[in-house]
Formats: structure tokens, C-alpha cells, sequence
């Protein structure tokens, strides 16, 4: 187990390298400087700003020094707000995105199983075609359009909720209904299926031969092997729900990471491009070690180690 | 020796889109205490719906009991809540499931699977039910139980996953066994072992068995009893010796005659010709009229009255009428 965790970590690294270099690649090939829209300085100060943020350096001394920041994870001043490291801005939006995804991810997992449990049991009945209704209106409306609506419908016009900010727990409910609900869509139409898939099986006969309640034949058995390729698409739906973030916090004002990841892309704000970049790319890695982890638990057959000859 | 299990006229019917399969129409027997009742017949006679009819097990919808009793005991089991059904099965009566590949749960550990239902049914502590599981274990020949109960179902071998279904299905110490098929998915050598198996356990916990199966080769040696189904009904029913040396019915006599042999040398194999009928729409009269080397004009319009040959053989064919025993010195009509 420890050496698959090691070599995990080397990939970790080498995907991370990538990303890294990816970024720097794609950050100096769009035309523009951090510069450029500022129309009070003059050549010569142009010229020292650029000095002291090392931008007239040749590429790679750039990217070396890139590459030291991100292992040292100190990536320095922003350069459009000088008095905030990009450290700050990091500790500063990070909660806040991760307390948006957190209960996004926990309402989208434990609404979308429910739902698609009580489906696969009233297979092809009324409360399953309501459900399925339910599950293709979340995967059809993206998550901006959801957004307006709910907040026209349910902050303007019934208010109910705040429009935007985050504050309370009542400021949270929009924001998290809106990026819940294609993850929750997703997840509750794959229970579904894999719950019918499941209720088949013989092992499911046997336990009711077993003479065992309708409820542990559910939870016990027919559950954890249905939650299988929940598990595994919870990587991509990890990764939507990251990226969906930043629209979310864009339209509800929330003071989370997303603003300066898309500010810092329209400033050329190299230092911040690159510690967001990098911040997230780790953030997902990891995710998806913790899924592989989970998957291990879930399904003894799988040995996320096996390979090692243990 | 009284019967622990009386079945009769039981009527089982699925509806599809298709229409209605009538999967079961009119089975009547009777099991006694500590015997062994096979029941024999190709694919799709119905031989385990009964079985699951048995158990109140049909899926409802599309599965319904039609019409018939079931006696376990005495008590009427046709009636009984589903509640009252749940603390019969697996109490009183247990199932064996066909493929031990997929009847255990891949993620639960065989201890859990095996000590579950005695948990649910007799509410022991953890120790009493390990201590119980690590027994059946052993009296279904596995090695090294206390180890093996925290392993997988994946950790072992077909054969040794139907010795755990059967420990499962036995510890709760029920007094009826249905096997549905138990050797069918398991390769020949292991089949005999499996075989033993069963004859151990009867001997030692006095169990009455019902084994259903299509392999005649597997019935010769356990059964007391046989049965054979086809397209919904009994059709014969005797002592092993009657079935096997005095067999009436020319569906049992085929099905004998499709089985290899040793002793015979040379003998071909002859298999019967055509299809079981349609159970959406089943025949007025003899189901296996259109297969019958001997059918007569009666056998497609009236269903065969049963004719006791001895007080435990039984057959359903118009051969056996007075009328027709001239008839069976003579070629066959088709």
C-alpha cells in the first residue's frame, strides 16, 4: 500500500510538471502584459516594473523560476494587487470555494442516490418517471441558466432567499441548488441503473431466501454494489463541480477562488494564473487519488495495489 | 412418517407483454420427513417456479400464484403475511441458488453473508453466531474457518462458494432444503463432491430435500422421489427404482434413454425430437402430444387422467388406459 501511495505521488508530480509547463506555455503566448492597460506609466517605468517582476528575463530563466515557486508553493506579490502575495488571495477564496463545493458535493451525492433508489424500486412506476424527469431537467439546464432562474424566481420575485453573497445559510441555498443539480442528476440516473442492474442479481435472491428485511436486502446489499459507478464517475463530477464554481461565485458575487482565477487571466496577472492554476490542479489530483482509495474500500475484489506483488 | 410439505393443484402464471405464460399448471406432491424429492425436467417446465412458489419467492408483478395450497408443516403457507414469510425462510425452509458464482454478495465478507441471516432470525451475539458460522464451515468440509470467514467470495473457488451457500443456507437449522440446480454451474469432479455433500448433511441434521435438476445422472444417486415436470405439470412421478427401471411415461423414457451410459457399450443416444409447447397458449390435452412417438387422437383433445401404477408411482398418459395397452404392441402412429 505504501509504495502504490509513493508511486501514485510520482505521477502526482509528473501530471503536476505538466500542468505547470502547459500553463507557463499557454500564459506567454497570449499577446498582452500585466502592463499594457496601464495608461499613466511611461516606457522606462514599464521597463522597471518588468524588471522587478523578472519579465525581462529570457523564457526559460522565467519558467525555472515558475517551476522553484510552485515546489516552494510561494508564487509571491500579485502583480495587480502589490500589497497581497497570491498565498493570500489563496487563503482568502479557498474556504469559501471549498465550503460552496463541500455542500454542493454532499446535496448532489446524498439527493442523487435517494432518488435513485426510490426510482429502481418503483421501476417503471409513477414516482420513477418523476424522478427521471427530474434527473433530465438537471442534466439539460446548465448550471448559469439555473442560476438567473432560481434567483429571478426565487430571490426577486417569491424572496425568499438573498440574490447573492455568502453569509448565512440562507444565502447558501441558491448558489448550492443551482451547481447541485446536474451532479445530482447524473448520480441519481446511474444509481438507478445499476440499482435494477443489482436487484437481479442472485445474491439478492438469496437474501431474501435468507428471509431478511426488504430494508437490509436494500442497504446492505444491493447498495454498496450499486454505489460502484457512482464512486467512479465522482472524479469527473469532482472536476465539473470545481469548474462550475467559478460561474457560480461569478453570478452570486461569492468572494470565493473562481474571481481571481478568471481576473487573473483577463490582467495577465502571471503570478496569480499560475498559483490558482496550480492550487486547483493539486486539489484535483488528490481527489481523485481519494476516489481511487474509496473504490479499493467499496469492492474488496479491487486492490488498488495489486500490481506491486504483494 | 408425516409429510412436512404438501403441495397441490399449484397454479403459477406471469403476465408479459406478450401475453400469459403459464408456467406452472397443477402441481401436486408431497414431501416426507427426511426424504429427498427430485424433480427432473428440461428448461423452462416450471421446475423452479415451483420452487420459488414454495418460498412465496415469484415476483409480483409480473409472478402470481394462481389457485393451489401450499402445507408446510400443516400450516398454509398460500395465506401467510409477507412478514410471517420472512421469518419462515431461512428458519424453516432454505434455499440453494444455481451459480454459487454470483448467489454471494462480491463485497460482503463470506462471514457476514453467513452469519446474517441467524443474526436476523434468532437475535444471537456476535460470538454465538461466529461461533455458529465456524461450525457449519466445517460440517460443509472448509478448512480453516476462522480464517477464511473474514475473506471474500472472490478468495475462493466455485466449489467452495456452494459449500458456503450451503452452510448459509443451513444455519439456521431449517427442516426443508430447496436446491435449485446446486451442481449445474460446477465442473463433474466437484459435482460428486457436492453430491456427498448433501447426502452427509441429511444424514447428520435429518434435513428433507427438494432437488430440482435436469441432470438424471445427478438424481440417481440422492433422490428417494422423483418427479418429472414438463410444460407446467407433473407427467411422472415414483420411487427412484420405478423411474429408473420401470419408467411409463415415453417422456421419461426418452429422457432416459438421451442419457450416456456405462454399462450399455454402444448403445446410441437418442435425443426427443422437436419443442416443449408454447405456455402462452397450452395444449388441451397432452402437452407432449406433438413429441410422443405414441400419441394418439385422445392425447391432443383430453388431458390424460393420473394412473396409479403402485401406491407411490403415479403417471399421467393415455397409455396406460385399457383402451389403449393393445396399441402399444403396434408401430407407432407418427
Amino acid at each position: 500500500m505504501l509504495r502504490y501511495i509513493l508511486k501514485r505521488l510520482l505521477i502526482m508530480c509528473i501530471t503536476l510538471w505538466i500542468i505547470v509547463t502547459l500553463t507557463f506555455v499557454l500564459m506567454i503566448s497570449i499577446p498582452g502584459s500585466p502592463f499594457n492597460s496601464d495608461q499613466s506609466s511611461n516606457e522606462t517605468v514599464q521597463a522597471n516594473l518588468e524588471k522587478f517582476y523578472n519579465l525581462d528575463e529570457p523564457y526559460y530563466i522565467q519558467y525555472f523560476q515558475y517551476i522553484k515557486s510552485v515546489i516552494l508553493f510561494d508564487f509571491g506579490p500579485s502583480i495587480k494587487q502589490p500589497n497581497q502575495t497570491v498565498n493570500d488571495l489563496l487563503g482568502r477564496g479557498f474556504p469559501i470555494s471549498f465550503e460552496l463545493g463541500l455542500i454542493t458535493i454532499i446535496v448532489a451525492v446524498i439527493s442523487g442516490i435517494i432518488l435513485g433508489v426510490i426510482a429502481a424500486l418503483r421501476h417503471n412506476g409513477f414516482v420513477d418517471y418523476l424522478a427521471m424527469g427530474v434527473a433530465v431537467f438537471g442534466i439539460s439546464i446548465p448550471n448559469f441558466i439555473l442560476a438567473t432562474l432560481l434567483i429571478q424566481q426565487l430571490a426577486v420575485n417569491a424572496e425568499w432567499f438573498p440574490v447573492a453573497t455568502w453569509s448565512s445559510p440562507k444565502h447558501m441555498v441558491l448558489p448550492v441548488l443551482a451547481l447541485a443539480t446536474g451532479p445530482m442528476a447524473i448520480i441519481a440516473r446511474l444509481t438507478r441503473s445499476t440499482m435494477l442492474e443489482v436487484l437481479t442479481q442472485d445474491y439478492i435472491k438469496m437474501a431474501r431466501a435468507k428471509g431478511l428485511s426488504p430494508w437490509k436486502i436494500i442497504f446492505k446489499h444491493a447498495l454498496r454494489n450499486a454505489l460502484m459507478p457512482v464512486v467512479t464517475i465522482m472524479g469527473t463530477l469532482l472536476a465539473g463541480i470545481l469548474t462550475g464554481t467559478f460561474v457560480i461565485e461569478q453570478i452570486f458575487a461569492i468572494p470565493g477562488m473562481g474571481k481571481y482565477f478568471v481576473e487573473s487571466i483577463n490582467h495577465r496577472d502571471y503570478p496569480v494564473i499560475m498559483g490558482t492554476t496550480v492550487f486547483y490542479s493539486v486539489f484535483l489530483i488528490m481527489m481523485l487519488f481519494l476516489v481511487d482509495i474509496a473504490y479499493g474500500i467499496l469492492d474488496p475484489r479491487i486492490k488498488v495495489h495489486q500490481k506491486e506483488g504483494e | 412418517m408425516t409429510n412436512i410439505l404438501e403441495v397441490e393443484d399449484l397454479h403459477v402464471t406471469f403476465s408479459t407483454y406478450g401475453g400469459t405464460v403459464k408456467a406452472v399448471r397443477g402441481v401436486t406432491f408431497s414431501l416426507k420427513q427426511g426424504e429427498t424429492l427430485a424433480i427432473v425436467g428440461e428448461s423452462g417446465c416450471g421446475k423452479s417456479v415451483t420452487s420459488n412458489a414454495i418460498m412465496r419467492l415469484i415476483p409480483n408483478p409480473p409472478g402470481k400464484i394462481d389457485k393451489g395450497s401450499i402445507r408446510f408443516k400443516g400450516k398454509d403457507l398460500m395465506h401467510e403475511t409477507e412478514k410471517k414469510m420472512r421469518s419462515i425462510r431461512g428458519v424453516d425452509i432454505s434455499m440453494i441458488f444455481q451459480d454459487p458464482m454470483t448467489a454471494l454478495n462480491p463485497t460482503l465478507t463470506i462471514g457476514s453473508q453467513l452469519m446474517e441471516g441467524l443474526r436476523e432470525h434468532h437475535k444471537v451475539s456476535p460470538d454465538k453466531a461466529k461461533r455458529k458460522a465456524i461450525e457449519m464451515m466445517e460440517l460443509v468440509g472448509i478448512s480453516n474457518p476462522a480464517e477464511r470467514l473474514k475473506q471474500y467470495p472472490h478468495q475462493f473457488s466455485g466449489g467452495m462458494r456452494q459449500r458456503i451457500v450451503i452452510a448459509m443456507a443451513l444455519i439456521c437449522e431449517p427442516e426443508l432444503l430447496i436446491a435449485d440446480e446446486p451442481t449445474t454451474a460446477l465442473d463433474v469432479t466437484i459435482q460428486a463432491q457436492i453430491l456427498e455433500l448433501f447426502e452427509k448433511i441429511q444424514k447428520v441434521t435429518g434435513v428433507s430435500i427438494i432437488l430440482i435438476t435436469h441432470d438424471l445422472g445427478v438424481v440417481a444417486n440422492i433422490a428417494d422421489r422423483i418427479a418429472v415436470m414438463y410444460a407446467g405439470k407433473i407427467i411422472e412421478m415414483g420411487e427412484k427404482r420405478d423411474i429408473f427401471y420401470r419408467p411409463q411415461h415415453p417422456y421419461t423414457k426418452g429422457l432416459l434413454k438421451s442419457v450416456p451410459r456405462l454399462d450399455l457399450d454402444g448403445e446410441k443416444l437418442t435425443p426427443i425430437d422437436g419443442t416443449p409447447p408454447d405456455l402462452f397458449s397450452p395444449p388441451k390435452g397432452c402437452s407432449f402430444y406433438a413429441r410422443c412417438p405414441f400419441a394418439m387422437k385422445v392425447c391432443n383433445k383430453v388431458y390424460p387422467v393420473q394412473t396409479n401404477i403402485t401406491d407411490s408411482h403415479h403417471v399421467a398418459c393415455w397409455l396406460q388406459d385399457e383402451r389403449a395397452k393393445q396399441l402399444q404392441a403396434t408401430l407407432p402412429i407418427k
